[in-house]
């Protein structure tokens, strides 16, 4: 699987209360998420976020279960995030809403070119490349089939 | 010997495994979601509805139209396929869960960050996300990977004005807030047996802001009394006879109390350096704090004053509250001049009542101070409820040992 996107850079320990506030979460209404995304971070940052990866410090999406935090992301157009590690939580529900993560240190300018290689577990970034750490082979085929619900729908 | 995680888990550190799931749950704010995603499951199916659970808490009772409408369609749901289901005014869903439903050795899964807080009962209990939920809804089944364990070792027993979440925080602190990712954590040492359940809830229920994936205390005497007046009869765990790769020492006769000062969960100042700074509100409640022996313990201090700042108490289900009742506590509380809220999150997440203005500052029993949570501008301080106590009488930041 491969994904390519402009870098969005971001600091450490991102919560999921700076990714979507905990007063946008009571509707079903995606794009009200998709407007909100990073609103208390910085309110200029969803418009860059269509066609982004994401390259932030460790720990991010700490704090709540929300499922909304990922689903905010990808809406967003976000299509992928790097960091050095991730909540364990906000790393299965990315996973399982069919958002890719890459867990690698690299450095990043914002709109530095970013290519990942989920299959061959390599990332490059403005040019240099390094190894991001393997997803298990389950999580590789949940996210070529873009989930859980559809790789649940497949295998029935 | 095996960790707690591996012999419940059935397993060693690092394996990937699917499990059945012995008790999951939702609340009204991640069930909304579950239920969609099960829906686009497409099974319709329900594997073991006696051991599926939808608890109200969040948003309770429903504060505007839309929330009402989601709540109708989700209440609808559990009723439907007869799922076990607590609606407004029940209480929190992990103290519910805590109230003589969890049990020692189970493997329970919550749509909630803090459902690490049942591990105070010797169970494997962790959060998941609304997919993964949908799923365990359906086949009753999840996957784990086997989290390594972290030993945090305790000593002696919490004297002072320090109460269990002073150590949490404490712990909290020496970790960090990813100290702990993908790993679990077990509370051992001879310093144990003098927490009391209420006080073990506490602790595990922090645990999840070091990042792990759950903390956990083998179940012993004090977990077997507590069971056994909720008519469960449980076995003992035997104690770990092991060493941890990473072990913590804490000697609880030298926790202090202390403050988590706002945004972050893992820093924290001892309550004296913070003393006289002007509070806008208390909030004693939650997950975290809001059991009785925590409206008692703050009804002691504020008996028969009056308190200087705005104080809101959220008993954290309705067992408590009408404990609270009989005991006089909760006149006492009121006759104080507190606001009591019903059972449930209340001001926690901000979304709903008890929600902070700009400048303003909130010290919270609860386990996050993330900037916003309790209302945009707004600051949280974290404290036990001697803290909380002791500062509502004065309206500002106040040492429990300059109280009592
Ligand atoms: S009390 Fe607060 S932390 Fe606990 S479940 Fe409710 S919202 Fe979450």
């Amino acid at each position: 699987m491969r994904i390519e996107g402009h870098a969005v850079c971001l600091p450490a320990d991102i919560d999921t209360d700076q990714i979507i506030a905990g007063r946008y979460l009571r509707t079903k209404d995606r794009s009200v998420w998709k407007r909100h995304v990073f609103e208390d971070l910085d309110a200029d940052l969803a418009e860059r976020l269509d066609g982004a990866v994401i390259v932030a410090g460790k720990n991010f999406g700490c704090g709540s279960s929300r499922e909304q935090a990922p689903v905010a992301l990808k809406v967003a157009g976000v299509r992928a995030i790097v960091a050095p590690s991730f909540a364990r939580i906000f790393f299965r529900n990315a996973i399982n809403i069919g958002l890719p993560l890459a867990e690698a240190e690299i450095l990043c300018n914002d709109g530095d070119r970013v290519e990942i290689d989920l299959s061959a577990g390599m990332i490059t970034i403005a040019g240099k490349t390094r190894d991001i750490r393997p997803l298990s082979p389950r999580m590789l085929e949940m996210l070529a089939a873009g989930g859980l619900v559809s790789h649940w729908r497949q295998k029935r | 010997m095996p960790s707690l995680s591996e012999r419940i888990l059935a397993g060693v550190a690092g394996e990937y495994v699917d499990r059945e799931v012995d008790r999951a749950y939702v609340h009204d704010g991640t069930g909304v979601l579950t239920y969609e995603t099960w829906r686009a499951l497409g099974t319709g199916e329900v594997a073991r509805p006696s051991r599926v659970y939808v608890l109200f808490d969040h948003i309770v009772p429903a504060n505007n139209s839309t929330t009402a409408d989601l709540q109708h369609e989700l209440r609808n749901f559990a009723l439907f396929h007869g799922l076990q289901f607590s609606d407004i005014g029940g209480g929190i869903c992990h103290q519910l869960m805590g109230e003589g439903i969890a049990l020692p050795g189970e493997i329970i899964a919550g749509a909630d960050s803090h459902t690490c807080t049942l591990g105070a009962f010797g169970a494997f209990a962790t959060g998941v996300g609304a997919t993964d939920m949908a799923a365990i809804v359906a086949s009753g089944m999840t996957w784990f990977r086997i989290p390594d364990t972290i030993g945090l070792i305790f000593s002696g027993t919490l004297s002072g004005g320090a109460e269990a979440k002073d150590l949490a925080l404490t712990y909290v602190a020496r970790l960090g807030m990813d100290g702990a990712t993908y790993r679990a954590l077990e509370f051992i040492g001879d310093g144990v047996s003098s927490l009391s359940m209420d006080s073990r809830l506490t602790i595990c229920n922090l645990s999840v802001e070091t990042g792990a994936k759950t903390g956990m205390f083998y179940a012993d005497q004090v977990t077997r009394e507590y069971l056994m007046a909720y008519g469960q009869e449980t076995a003992i765990q035997d104690p770990p006879d092991r060493t941890y790769n990473q072990e913590y020492p804490f000697d609880l006769g030298a926790i202090e109390p202390v403050i988590a000062v706002s945004p972050r969960v893992d820093t924290i100042r001892p309550v004296d350096e913070l003393a006289g700074i002007p509070l806008d509100q208390i909030f004693v409640g939650t997950c975290t704090n809001g059991r009785y022996e925590d409206l008692s313990r703050f009804a002691a201090v504020v008996r028969g004053k009056k308190v200087k700042v705005r104080t809101i108490i959220g008993p954290a289900s309705r067992s408590i509250m009408s404990k609270a009742a009989r005991t006089g506590v909760l006149s006492d509380l009121i006759a104080a001049g507190c606001t009591i809220l019903p059972p449930g999150c209340g001001p926690c997440l901000g979304a709903h009542m008890g929600v902070i203005g700009e400048g303003e500052i909130c010290l919270s029993t609860s386990n996050r101070n993330f900037r916003n949570r309790m209302g945009v501008g707004g600051e949280i301080y974290l404290s036990s409820v001697a803290t909380a106590a002791a500062s509502a009488i004065r309206g500002e930041i106040t040492s429990p040992g300059g109280m009592v």
